[in-house]
């Protein structure tokens, strides 16, 4: 499979759940000139029409989780969450609150986990590049599936039908590596 | 004729290339100038293959259509101009060019792309004047309003029409909508109105859109190269490196400044228009018409 532009010039939307602000101050810090993620091709597009990455930071609660849902919709595919920064991974200290669901998650299929408290900008820089990989593969399965059309057209085949839908790709730190990260990121 | 149709087709499959890498160069430089390293010389070729590797989702069909019409009438005022046509013909063609981007946006009802849209109707009538009096300072000097007789007159326009050519590279600014004039659809304006024009182009259609802007930015050099040229090969050689420089020029500005609002971008595009235009050409009156 050839590869994907979409790697090659993926621009972010970012969108701060209910955060402290310090992830999105390191957000903001990889666009500056000591990272300057353009060098990747990215640009902070801030419309979700034109992204294929969206970065979410902060808990989801009762009040955004529809804003997060209708930002991803409006996103069009191939597309990749990542979540950044402990609350947005699991809730952090806030994930007891009455109106917190969680982590992002719980609303959005993510793809990329980011630990940290703050997260660091070099680890947001890496789950930005380690998701171009998923970006490809989800590129290849639309592909396949405009090349195969039958397959997702086949009436006897329910499973074919939610293909799309059905693709899951794990993400790419576990809930454990996470601890495990986090230990690191304290040192 | 066959030399028209050779620059013809030189345009319709150069002009992407030429464009695409400017506006690289153009990223580059930036960067240089905020002490980043920046993006490939080719990131805008990758962005605009990356557009059309999109799902495609249009929030209505009568987008798509306008978008279209905007691309051939773009690129029709190019081949006019590349072609030695009618010069009055070249900014009527890019004239409704302009005005089908604005249709477009109108047409996807979202409150966004509606406010880029009445900004880029403000700032089409702030440039429209100046393009104007260029165009009758060019017949007042050659006697002719053909690209071709203009091409072939045998002396230099730049120094009578000097005042015209401050003007044109003044509007350049808003025609490529660049800072402090970026008000309808800057890549830099999140908080205030998204993407403007473009929010609502998603996928392949924004592709075009940025590809026709690479065809209408040549173009709009191709005007600037138009001042120098006076039949001989210096006149070719210092109007293309005059229209590299304007450009890069452009993108100095672009880094130096804020956005304006509108109303600084009418006044003083009007401004320009009347007292260097209007002037200017008083003086061609004075010394080419009798």
């Amino acid at each position: 499979m050839s590869k994907a532009y979409v790697t090659k010039s993926p621009w972010v939307v970012h969108y701060d759940g209910s955060s402290c602000n310090g992830c999105d101050i390191e957000v903001l810090a990889c666009l500056m000139p000591m990272y300057d993620v353009e060098r990747f091709g990215i640009i902070n597009c801030g419309n979700p029409k034109h992204a294929d990455v969206f970065l979410v930071t902060g808990t989801v609660n009762e009040q955004n989780k529809d804003v997060v849902k209708q930002i991803y919709e409006q996103m069009p595919e191939p597309k990749v969450v990542v979540a950044i920064g402990i609350c947005a991974c699991s809730g952090g200290i806030f994930k007891d609150c009455y109106n917190v669901l969680g982590g992002v998650d719980q609303v959005i299929p993510v793809d990329a986990y980011v630990p940290g408290c703050a997260a660091r900008p070099e680890a947001i820089i890496d789950a930005v590049v380690t998701g171009l990989g998923i970006l490809q593969a989800k590129r290849d399965a639309m592909v396949e599936a405009i090349d195969a059309p039958a397959a997702i057209e086949a009436p006897a085949a329910p499973a074919a039908a939610s293909a799309p839908s059905a693709v899951k790709y794990p993400p790419i730190f576990t809930m454990a590596e996470i601890k495990v990260n986090a230990e690191l990121y304290k040192k | 004729m066959i030399k028209a149709i050779i620059s013809v087709i030189a345009f319709l499959v150069l002009a992407p290339f030429v464009g695409g890498l400017l506006a690289g160069f153009e990223r580059k430089l930036a960067a240089k100038m905020q002490r980043r390293v920046g993006p490939p010389v080719l990131q805008p070729f990758y962005d605009v293959g990356k557009l059309f590797q999109k799902e495609n989702m249009a929030p209505t069909r009568f987008q798509d259509f306008y978008v279209i019409l905007f691309v051939v009438f773009i690129i029709a005022s190019g081949v006019i101009f590349f072609m030695g046509g009618d010069l009055l013909l070249v900014i009527f063609t890019l004239t409704i060019g302009a005005a089908f981007l604005i249709i477009a946006a109108y047409s996807s009802n979202s409150p966004y792309a509606e406010e880029g849209a009445e900004r880029e109707l403000l700032s089409m009538m702030a440039y429209e004047p100046m393009v104007l009096l260029t165009v009758i300072g060019f017949y007042m000097f050659t006697g002719s309003f053909k690209v071709s007789d203009i091409m072939a007159g045998n002396a230099m326009p730049f120094l009578p029409m000097i005042g015209l050519f401050v003007g044109w590279v003044f509007i350049l600014t808003l025609k490529f909508r660049k800072s402090p004039f970026d008000l309808s659809m800057s890549h830099h304006a999140h908080q205030e109105l998204v993407r403007g024009m473009t929010t609502e182009f998603v996928g392949r259609t924004m592709g075009w859109v940025e590809i026709s802007h690479w065809y209408e930015n040549v173009f709009l050099l191709g005007f600037v190269f138009l001042f120098f040229a006076n039949g001989t090969a210096y006149g070719w050689i210092i109007g293309i490196v005059v229209a590299i420089l304007t450009y890069f020029f452009e993108v100095f500005i672009d880094n130096c400044f804020a956005r304006m609002k509108w109303q600084f971008a009418f006044k003083s595009a009007w401004i320009i228009a009347i007292v260097l235009g209007v002037v200017n050409l008083f003086v061609l009156q004075l010394c080419f018409m009798n």
